[in-house]
Parts: structure tokens; C-alpha cells; sequence
């Protein structure tokens, strides 16, 4: 133990906020289970501690000089060079907070569960936790380990707790979970590749500046290669086009909780991974594909938009809107250039707390209507008007509305884009037209319209049930109003963490390029 | 002196943030208490309506300095990479001529809703989106740049929608609600590429900056690209205010629009949202003067096309709030050609007499529609200036103001867009303004004499409306009557208000003549027609019934519009679904049964799928690797498996 490195106070930050839900976890696995109100609260509680641990990470890390901070290094294998190597910058550190956030309101959208509570709340801590881990990893190995402890839960939460509609639930359970392994697949060689080539100095390692620094280590051929496996595995993460249909049935299966955290932060470490790893350490790689990623995420957004349209169920029409959604990230992301990856990365918080939003809401109509289907729904404001502000809140930032953190996370990358790949910026935003037009649809249709009276025994969300609403609903208009929070910080990431040095050299900015 | 007067053009920023205090206010503290959330409201609207007014009071004081050097106050909003915005107050004579238009008619508004919105359910609710609304639109007016001004703009519409669909039960106020935000949605999507070039190019949104950057940059090609450039930004840019001007072809959500209680019609829907395009043009209109001439004549055409299309459509309906509707498009369409032809200051004085008659004619109807238990076909109406001697009054004042009858605020800006057509060359664009003048009398005419004189209808039992309905009209009245006089003094409207240099022009009291002769010809045809019967209007409409059936379906454009919608649009939506699930699935089922199968010929003993995708995944996997372990030059210097075992 001598190896351990002194351990300021600061430094131990982050392991508290990935032990805090283990712990919960572990004190429920004790508790009896019939004790299913102790249990909820235990899970919050854990869930709390971590939010206010990563809350005040976000508040106190230094802009100036910023990188990497609260680090805590342990060297783990030290003959393949694995470091237990944890650390925040700018660009991980909104997601952690991101995956907090969800993870807190989700144990409270997950309040009136009463089959096996003890076992669903003991997996959904261990999936947040997992999903944590991949955020403050800044050791290639101890990200993957993190990213597969993920699948696990999440195919049993789906298979016990899940709904059957138009897949059944067992199918849903088992697209999501191949569509990861199959990811993770291909990034386990893209791994095992980069290590080997950055390990030819006899110097291995897996962490990521490393990795990144090593750059006259990995010839052009080999970047193509090693970037074009991140692309499979990362894009059908981030559900791109043509990897993108686990998404809609995997949501539409999954309970309310699980589809919050998938959609809302699972899916973006598909996006942080392009940019912590694909562009960072891969920028050659990623500067020839990147054409074709912008022409796949451009088809994502206009293909999905559509689709939305043609939805009965409303998980669906969340599902295929976030496939949409995440083509504006894909989209930032080959971009190359500083602004659209600031963008990408907020447009991945932003729309995170938004899809997080939308499925709590859409979970508490399943669970009083007992069904999704939008024909069978509508005039809900009459009896559930709290409920309907929070479903046209999530509406209102998916349709990028000004005032909500969507917006400005959209333009930012519509900045960064609109000159480098006009064409597709321009076909890209096209598709904001009919984000409006499938939102306002859903809306009127579930939300409007006179009042039945099949719905006049249901009650409005309260108690436990509101805070979902409150968190998400107050993170999307303070961002909103005040962007430099949010954006400021990642820029300082993108600047500091050497991401902008890296895509200088391959920038592929010509300005006025379209006239 | 000056120095005092930009002390107090600090203060702007209160003039949106009162009624945005008093939304707050409303949504989390009182909304229970239906009185205490509309004397919240009301307080903060008159409160900006006060500040409006000092500032108004400075802006004319500080006189020429201010019009050359507009009181400015910025503070960072976003500081990024390739991204740096400003929030700010802008005070020059046009945002505080549009503070005071804004905040009087939505006082106005506001007081009077006390009357018409008594005793609806969500009384407060539809004072806090009041409130929401006049921050929004306030804080619009004194956006300093155009990403600002575009946040407000949408927000605005927002606040559209959701007053659209207030009784939010009626399937046609949620449909109509839809319809307003998708359509301007499509004008916004040029807007905002609009914006993202113009960034680009010149590296600011900030209108001063913007205009600078254009006057000293515009000979430059190396800076400014091609002179194309300028005009295809221009040209995006308008798109925002066809859709938020209800021009030609994105005109369809605005008569939908008066699903919306009668009020809101009154100030969103007529008199302060629906200008916001025109004052975006007016904001902008260095851009514009910048690019190609035909940019220019392009708004030109369309102002004078949706002008005349509009004022068409109107002579034809019979709901009264739809006619005020489309009398309301073509009015815009009027400010809208004024700015084509160059004016400024014409554009922006019918805006603002525009907003004063237009507010009250609409409230009038509101007074009428009240008395009438919500009937609102006019047919239905008749002989209510006996029992509702103000509402009829004021109406017939706002009739005159209209119709362009000296001396009515109407007459002045009418008058002075078509002085400038004729003057600027675009002597079609005068012909067709007149024409419409002359369309307008008439069935503004039309409107008030079947509903105000005529013969009673005995199964109505109308009463003039209360107070707080009736103070309002009365005060809007005053400035229909006097609004216009602004254009008379040595200072005028044109003095405060105009683009490039000014010079004093007098008013042109030969072409004036004509327009008053359009106007009253207006007004004697529907006398004529509607009050002595001499020309039978049944008749005309059997006569040239092709014509009435085109006009009263308002050229069927909205029927086109659904057919693209559903058929179009929807249709490839489930072609695309289809493809989703059948190929784009159906290659990963595919994949999935012969992974399967193979599965079952390799390991017949092995059922469980989980396992069989495992397996074949690492096989993948060690396949993948041993091509990059012994394919690449690269790689294959290495041992692999030494490395990757850890034996040393």
C-alpha cells in the first residue's frame, strides 16, 4: 500500500460520489424486503449524497487553469499499465452531473414500484453507479470496465420489469443488451489495438492523455481502422443511423427508470466516448470519417424526425426523437472544430435532462392510464395539470425551444457546424421544423382536447412523485437563462483538456465555404 | 443633461422584468387567488407602462443625440469558443416608440380582460401568460442583438401558442394553437440560418456592430464574400417575419389564431406579436439596404400581395372576428410594403396607428361578442349602437381610423406609405395600396353596419359591457382619433424614426386627396349596399359566385396545405416507419436467426441465446484482432500475446 499516492481530501471526491449508491446499495441488500418505503428511502438518500458530492464538484472546479481535477491514481495491474485513475475535466464533469441528476429523480419516478422492490432498486444503483464510473474514468480499462458492468441490470430490469406493447419485453430486453455487447465488441478491439500501438515505446498504458500524446505512435492507416471501430461501437451507442433500432424498442420495453437513464445518460457516453477518446486520441482517424458520420448523423435526424411522426405509442415517439437528437450531437461531433464539440457535449446534457423528463412523465401516465397508446389518451391538463407542465416543459425543450437549455446547446452547434458542412447543417436543422410538428402533435393530442371522463379518477403526480419535475424543470431554464454555467464550463473543458489543440491540426474550417 | 437621460435609459431592463416578476409571482404564489393575480399583473403592466412613458418623455428630450447615438447597455450572456453573445437594452426612438405602443395596448388589454375573462376557470392562469407575454414582447423591442431578439421572438410565440390554446377542451383553439406555431416555425428555420450565416460572415449578431461591419466591409469581397451573400442572408432573414407578419404563403395560422379569447386576439394577434416581423425588418433593415435592390422589391411585392389577397378574402366572411383577422393580415402587408419601398418611417407610423384602432376595433368586437353570448357571426347581429352606444362609438371611430378618413390617426400613415410608393418609383405598389384602401373601407363598413345599424334582432338581448371593458376602449379611441398628429410638428415622427438621413418632407396633401376618395367610395359602397339596399349583395354573390367561393374559402390554400401534410409529409412518415421496421430491423433479425442457426450447427448442445451471442461475438472479436495483430505493418512488430498476457 506503500504505491498509494498521499491522498488529499479533494481527491477522494469522486470516489464518494460512485460509492455513495454502492453503499445504498449494499444497506438494502441487508434490509428485509418487505421493507420497501425503507428501501425507497435508502436509495435516495444514496442517491442524494452523490448528487450533492457531484453538485459541488461542478460548483468548485477551476476553470482556470482547468484539466483535469479532484484526481485520484492508483496503479491497479501495473505490468499492462492499468491505472485505478479517476478525474473530472470539463467535458466529464457535466455528464456526472448529468447522470446525478437523473439517477436521483429516477429512484423518485420509480417510487410507486411494488414488485420486487428490493431487487430493482439494489440493480438501478448498481447501473448508476456503473454508468458514473464511465465519467470519471480517465483510464481507457476502467472505462470499459465500467461501461460493462452496465448491461447487466439493464437486461434484468427490463425483463422483469418491463412492458410488452409492440415488441415484447424479452425481445426489447435482448436487442438492448446485444446492441451493447456488440458495441462494446467492437471497442474492446479498437482498445486492444490502441493499447498495443501506443504500448510500442515498451511503455504501456491505457490512460487517455496518454493515449492521446502518443499520436506519431499510430500511423494513418491504423487511426482509419481503430477510429472506424469506435464508430461502430460508440455510434451504435449514441443509436446513429443505420445502428439506431434498439433505441425506440429498447426504451418503449424498458421501465420508466431505466429508459430515463438509458436515454437520458447511457446513450451519451456513446457521444463523450467519439470525443474523449475517438477525436482526442484518434483526430486523423476521425478527420476521414467524419464526412461520412455527418452524412449518417444527418440522415439520423431528418430519418427519425419522421418516423416520430408516424408514432402511436409515446414511448416511441420519445424513442425515435432521441435517435433524432442525438444525430445533432453525431453531427457537432464531425464537425471537428471546438465550438460544435462545446455544443456537443451540452447538447448531450441538455437533451439527457430533457429525455430524463419526458419518459418520468410518460412512466406516471402508464402507471394511472394504464396505457400509452396517444389515440386512447388526450384532455389529460383537465385532471393532471401538474403533470401536463411537466410533459410540455420536456416538450418545449425537445423542440429547442429559446429559455430552455436545448435551445442555446442546439445553436452552439449549428455555430459550429454551419460552416464547416453547410449542406448538412442546413438539412440538419430542416429537421427542427418537424421535431415541432411530431412534439405538438403528441402534445395536443395527449395533453388537450375536451375531457373524458374514463380519466376523471386518476390523481395529479404529488409528493415524491413531483421531484423529477422540480430537478429537471429547474435545470433546464437555469442553463437555459444562463448558459455560461453550462457552456462555459465545457468550453473551459474543451480548451483545457487539449481537445482544441488536437483539432486544430485536423480543423477543417473554410470559411465561407458555401458561396 | 443627456448624461441624466442615459441614466434613466439604464433602467429599461425594468420594463420587461416587472411583468416577468409578476408571471412568476402568478405561477408560484398566487395563482390560487384569482383577484391578487390580476392586480399583480395589472400593477406590473402599468408600471412599465409609466416607465415607457419617462422613457419616452427622455427619448423626445434628448432629441437628435439620441436618434445618432442610441442609449446602449450590454452584459455577457454566453462566452464561448467561436460564440459571444450579449444581453442588453437598446433605447432609440423606435424600441421606446414600440415600449409605448406595447406596454398602453396591453394595459389596455389587460384591464379590460377584468370584464371579459370574469368568472373563466383559469382566470389567473391567463394572467400569468400575460404577464409572460409583455415580458417577452418588451424584452424583444430592446434585444440589442439578433440572437436575443430571436429568443424573445420565439418566446412570444410561445406565449402565442399558449393563449391560442387557452380553453385548451376546444379541439379547434388546440388545433388552431398548433397550426400558429408550426407555421412560423418554417419561417424561423430561415431566420435562424439567417443568423447562423451572418455570425459567420461578420463574427457579431449585435445590431450596432452588425451595421457598422456592413457600412465599412461592404466593398470589401474578401470580408463580405459575394454581393449574393448579403442578399441570400436577407432573404433568409425575411422568412422569420413571413411567418411572424403572416405574409403570403405562411399567412394561414393568423385567422385560425382567433380561437384565442377575444383580448389576446386584440394585442398578440393584431396589434404587438403579429408587428414583430416588421420590426424585425425595421431593426434590420441595414441588411436589407445592404443587399440586392431586389431583396427590397421582393418585400415589397409580397407586402403589397398579401395586402390586397387578404383585404379579399375579408370582404367575404362573416364571423366578425375573422374579418378583423384578415383585415389585420392585409395591414401588415401594408407595413410590410411600406419598408419595400424604402420608408422607414411610414412603416413603423402605421404600426403604431395600426396598433391603437386595430387593438380597439378588436376589443370592440370583444364587447360585442359579449353582449352576444359568443355568437359571432355578424349575420346574427344588428342595430347595437342603440344598446351599446361606446363599444359602437369607438368602433365607428376605429372604422373612420381605418378607412383613412381625416383626421383620424389611419388617414396620416395610410396616407404617408402611399405618398412614398408613388415617390420611390413603384407605381404598381401605389395602385394596389389604393386599391386595397378602398377594399378596406368597405368591408370595415360592411362589419359595422350590419352589426351596429341595421334592423335589432329580437332574440338578442345586447347591454353595454361594464366599465373596465369600456375605459379601455375610450382611451384607445382617444389615440385613434390623435395618434396621427405626430406626423405634424417640426419634430415629428419622421425626425425620431427613419433610416439614413432625414429630411423634412411635407406631407403630400394632393395624393392624400385620392386616398380619402378610395376610402369614403369604400364606405359609401357598403352604405350603399348593406344600409339602402340599392345594390343587392346576394345578387353580386350569385353573379360572380366562382369568384365569392374562392374568396370565402380563402383561395383554398389551406386545403392545399393539409393535403402536403397528409399526404406528403405523413405519407413518407410511414413509408420511413415501414422501412425501419421491416429492412432496417428486419437485416438485424436476420442477422440475429443466423446467428442463431449457426449457433445451433456449431453447438448444438447450446440453446441459450445469450450464450450464442457471446460466442460469436468473440470469435469476432479474435478474428478482428488477429487481423490486426498479423495484417497491419504496424501492429505485426508487436507480440501481441506476450503484451496481452503479462508474462514477462
Amino acid at each position: 500500500m506503500t504505491a498509494l499516492p498521499t491522498v488529499s481530501s479533494m481527491s477522494m471526491l469522486l470516489p464518494f460520489t460512485l460509492l455513495a449508491p454502492l453503499a445504498a446499495m449494499l444497506l438494502i441488500v441487508f434490509l428485509p424486503k418487505e421493507e420497501t418505503k425503507t428501501i425507497k428511502i435508502v436509495a435516495a438518500m444514496g442517491m442524494l449524497v452523490s448528487l450533492v458530492l457531484s453538485l459541488y464538484a461542478f460548483l468548485n472546479y477551476q476553470w482556470e487553469p482547468g484539466g483535469m481535477q479532484y484526481t485520484l491514481t492508483i496503479p491497479w495491474i501495473p505490468d499492462l499499465g492499468v491505472n485505478l485513475a479517476l478525474g473530472v475535466d470539463g467535458l466529464s464533469l457535466p455528464m456526472l452531473l448529468l447522470t446525478n441528476l437523473i439517477g436521483f429523480a429516477s429512484i423518485y419516478a420509480s417510487w410507486n414500484i411494488d414488485k420486487r422492490v428490493k431487487e430493482f432498486f439494489v440493480l438501478l444503483l448498481i447501473l448508476i453507479a456503473g454508468v458514473m464510473g464511465t465519467f470519471i474514468a480517465r483510464d481507457l480499462f476502467i472505462f470499459f470496465l465500467f461501461y460493462e458492468i452496465v448491461v447487466i441490470p439493464i437486461y434484468i430490469m427490463v425483463i422483469i420489469w418491463g412492458s410488452t406493447k409492440r415488441v415484447t419485453k424479452e425481445y426489447a430486453a435482448m436487442k438492448l443488451t446485444i446492441y451493447l455487447l456488440i458495441g462494446s465488441a467492437f471497442l474492446l478491439v479498437g482498445m486492444v489495438a490502441l493499447y498495443l500501438a501506443a504500448g510500442a515505446n515498451g511503455n504501456p498504458t491505457f490512460m487517455f492523455d496518454q493515449l492521446s500524446a502518443r499520436q506519431d505512435l499510430y500511423s494513418p492507416a491504423f487511426q482509419k481502422v481503430a477510429f472506424a471501430l469506435m464508430i461502430v461501437g460508440f455510434g451504435s451507442l449514441i443509436s446513429m443511423f443505420p445502428f439506431h433500432s434498439w433505441s425506440p424498442d429498447g426504451y418503449a420495453g424498458a421501465p420508466t427508470a431505466v429508459s430515463m437513464i438509458h436515454a437520458g445518460v447511457l446513450k451519451k457516453i456513446g457521444g463523450y466516448g467519439l470525443i474523449r477518446l475517438g477525436i482526442y486520441v484518434l483526430p486523423v482517424g476521425a478527420s476521414f470519417w467524419a464526412p461520412y458520420i455527418a452524412t449518417l448523423a444527418v440522415i439520423s435526424v431528418l430519418y427519425a424526425a419522421f418516423i416520430a411522426l408516424a408514432q402511436k405509442d409515446l414511448k416511441y415517439v420519445v424513442g425515435y426523437s432521441s435517435v433524432s437528437h442525438m444525430g445533432y450531437v453525431i453531427i457537432a461531433v464531425a464537425a471537428l472544430n471546438p465550438t460544435a464539440a462545446t455544443g456537443a457535449v451540452g447538447m448531450m446534457f441538455a437533451h439527457g435532462v430533457m429525455a430524463a423528463l419526458f419518459f418520468s412523465m410518460i412512466g406516471f401516465i402508464y402507471e394511472k392510464t394504464h396505457t400509452r397508446n396517444i389515440a386512447d389518451l388526450g384532455g389529460l391538463a383537465h385532471q393532471m395539470p401538474r403533470l401536463a407542465i411537466g410533459f410540455m416543459i420536456a416538450g418545449m425543450a425537445s423542440l429547442g425551444l429559446p429559455g430552455t437549455v436545448n435551445f442555446i446547446t442546439e445553436f452552439t452547434i449549428f455555430m459550429g457546424v454551419i460552416n464547416v458542412l453547410p449542406v448538412h447543417a442546413i438539412l440538419g436543422i430542416a429537421g427542427i421544423i418537424f421535431t415541432a410538428v411530431y412534439i405538438l402533435r403528441t402534445i395536443a393530442n395527449v395533453l388537450f382536447g375536451p375531457r373524458r371522463a374514463e380519466w376523471d379518477h386518476l390523481t395529479d403526480i404529488r409528493g415524491p412523485e413531483l421531484v423529477p419535475l422540480v430537478i429537471f424543470g429547474f435545470v433546464i431554464f437555469f442553463a437555459g437563462i444562463f448558459p455560461n454555467v453550462l457552456l462555459g464550463m465545457i468550453d473551459s473543458g474543451v480548451t483545457s483538456s487539449g481537445l482544441a489543440k488536437v483539432l486544430e491540426t485536423v480543423s477543417q474550417a473554410k470559411i465561407g465555404g458555401l458561396f | 443633461m443627456f448624461k441624466e437621460m442615459h441614466d434613466l435609459f439604464q433602467w429599461a431592463w425594468l420594463i420587461p422584468f416587472l411583468p416577468f416578476l409578476s408571471f412568476l409571482i402568478i405561477a408560484f404564489v398566487t395563482k390560487r387567488s384569482k383577484r391578487l393575480s390580476s392586480t399583480i399583473s395589472i400593477l406590473a403592466i402599468l408600471s412599465s407602462l409609466s416607465l415607457a412613458v419617462a422613457i419616452g418623455l427622455g427619448v423626445i428630450q434628448s432629441g437628435e443625440k439620441i436618434v445618432e447615438h442610441p442609449a446602449i447597455v450590454n452584459v455577457n450572456w454566453l462566452n464561448i469558443v467561436g460564440l459571444q453573445i450579449d444581453f442588453g437594452t437598446i433605447v432609440d426612438p423606435l424600441s421606446a416608440m414600440m415600449l409605448f405602443v406595447v406596454t398602453l395596448v396591453a394595459s389596455m388589454v389587460q384591464i379590460y380582460s377584468l370584464g371579459y375573462m370574469h368568472g373563466d376557470e383559469g382566470f389567473s392562469r391567463y394572467y400569468a401568460y400575460q404577464s409572460l407575454f409583455a415580458s417577452s414582447m418588451l424584452g424583444m423591442v430592446l434585444a440589442t442583438n439578433l440572437l436575443q431578439l430571436f429568443i424573445f421572438w420565439e418566446l412570444v410565440g410561445l406565449c402565442s401558442y399558449l393563449l391560442i390554446g387557452f380553453w385548451f377542451f376546444k379541439v379547434s383553439a388546440r388545433e388552431a394553437a398548433k397550426k400558429a406555431f408550426i407555421t412560423t416555425r418554417v419561417g424561423d428555420f430561415g431566420l435562424l440560418l439567417g443568423m447562423l450565416f451572418l455570425y459567420v460572415k461578420f463574427g457579431t449578431l449585435d445590431f450596432v456592430a452588425l451595421s457598422a461591419a456592413m457600412n465599412t466591409n461592404i466593398q470589401d469581397v474578401a470580408v463580405i464574400g459575394t454581393a449574393g451573400y448579403v442578399t441570400v442572408m436577407a432573404f433568409l432573414v425575411f422568412m422569420g417575419p413571413v411567418g411572424k407578419s403572416g405574409q403570403f404563403p405562411l399567412h394561414v395560422w393568423l385567422p385560425d389564431a382567433m380561437e384565442g379569447p377575444t383580448p389576446v386576439s386584440a394585442l398578440i394577434h393584431a396589434a404587438t406579436m403579429v408587428v414583430a416581423g416588421v420590426y424585425l425588418v425595421a431593426r434590420m433593415f441595414f441588411l436589407f439596404d445592404h443587399a440586392d435592390p431586389m431583396a427590397l422589391q421582393f418585400i415589397a411585392g409580397l407586402g403589397a400581395f398579401t395586402a390586397i389577397f387578404a383585404a379579399s378574402i375579408a370582404i367575404a366572411q362573416d364571423d366578425i372576428k375573422r374579418i378583423l383577422a384578415y383585415s389585420t393580415l392585409s395591414q401588415l402587408g401594408y407595413m410590410m410594403f411600406a419598408l419595400g419601398v424604402g420608408s422607414l418611417t411610414a412603416s413603423m407610423f402605421h404600426l403604431m396607428t395600426h396598433a391603437f384602432f386595430k387593438a380597439l376595433m378588436f376589443l370592440g368586437a370583444g364587447s360585442v361578442i359579449y353582449a352576444m353570448h359568443h355568437k359571432q357571426d355578424i349575420w346574427e347581429m344588428g342595430g347595437l349602437w342603440k344598446k351599446m352606444p361606446i363599444t359602437g362609438t369607438t368602433f365607428f371611430i376605429g372604422v373612420l381610423a381605418i378607412s383613412g378618413v381625416p383626421p383620424f390617426a389611419g388617414f396620416w400613415s395610410k396616407d404617408e406609405i402611399l405618398a412614398h410608393a408613388l415617390h420611390n418609383g413603384h407605381p404598381i405598389i401605389y395602385g394596389v395600396g389604393l386599391f386595397t384602401a378602398f377594399l378596406t373601407a368597405f368591408y370595415m363598413s360592411r362589419l359595422f353596419f350590419v352589426v351596429f345599424m341595421g334592423p335589432e334582432k329580437k332574440e338578442n338581448h345586447p347591454h353595454e359591457s361594464p366599465w373596465s371593458m369600456t375605459i379601455p376602449l375610450m382611451i384607445l379611441a382617444f389615440f385613434s382619433v390623435f395618434g396621427g398628429f405626430v406626423a405634424l410638428p417640426e419634430h415629428n415622427f419622421a425626425f425620431f424614426i427613419h433610416y439614413g438621413t432625414f429630411h423634412h418632407e411635407p406631407i403630400a396633401w394632393g395624393l392624400a386627396g385620392i386616398s380619402v376618395v378610395a376610402g369614403l367610395l369604400g364606405i359609401g359602397l357598403a352604405y350603399a349596399t348593406y344600409i339602402k339596399k340599392a345594390i343587392s349583395a346576394e345578387k353580386v354573390a350569385a353573379q360572380y359566385s366562382g369568384i365569392y367561393k374562392l374568396l370565402k374559402n380563402k383561395y383554398y390554400v389551406d386545403e392545399l396545405y393539409l393535403w402536403l401534410i397528409h399526404h406528403i409529409m405523413d405519407g413518407l412518415a410511414k413509408i420511413l416507419y415501414w422501412f425501419d421496421i421491416y429492412i432496417v430491423d428486419g437485416v438485424v433479425n436476420g442477422l440475429a436467426l443466423i446467428t442463431r442457426g449457426s449457433g445451433r450447427v456449431l453447438r448444438r448442445t447450446n440453446t441459450g441465446q445469450l450464450q450464442t451471442y457471446a460466442m460469436v461475438f468473440f470469435f469476432a472479436v479474435v478474428i478482428i484482432f488477429m487481423v490486426f495483430a498479423f495484417g497491419e505493418g504496424q501492429l505485426s512488430a508487436l507480440n501481441p500475446l506476450a503484451t496481452l498476457g503479462g508474462v514477462k
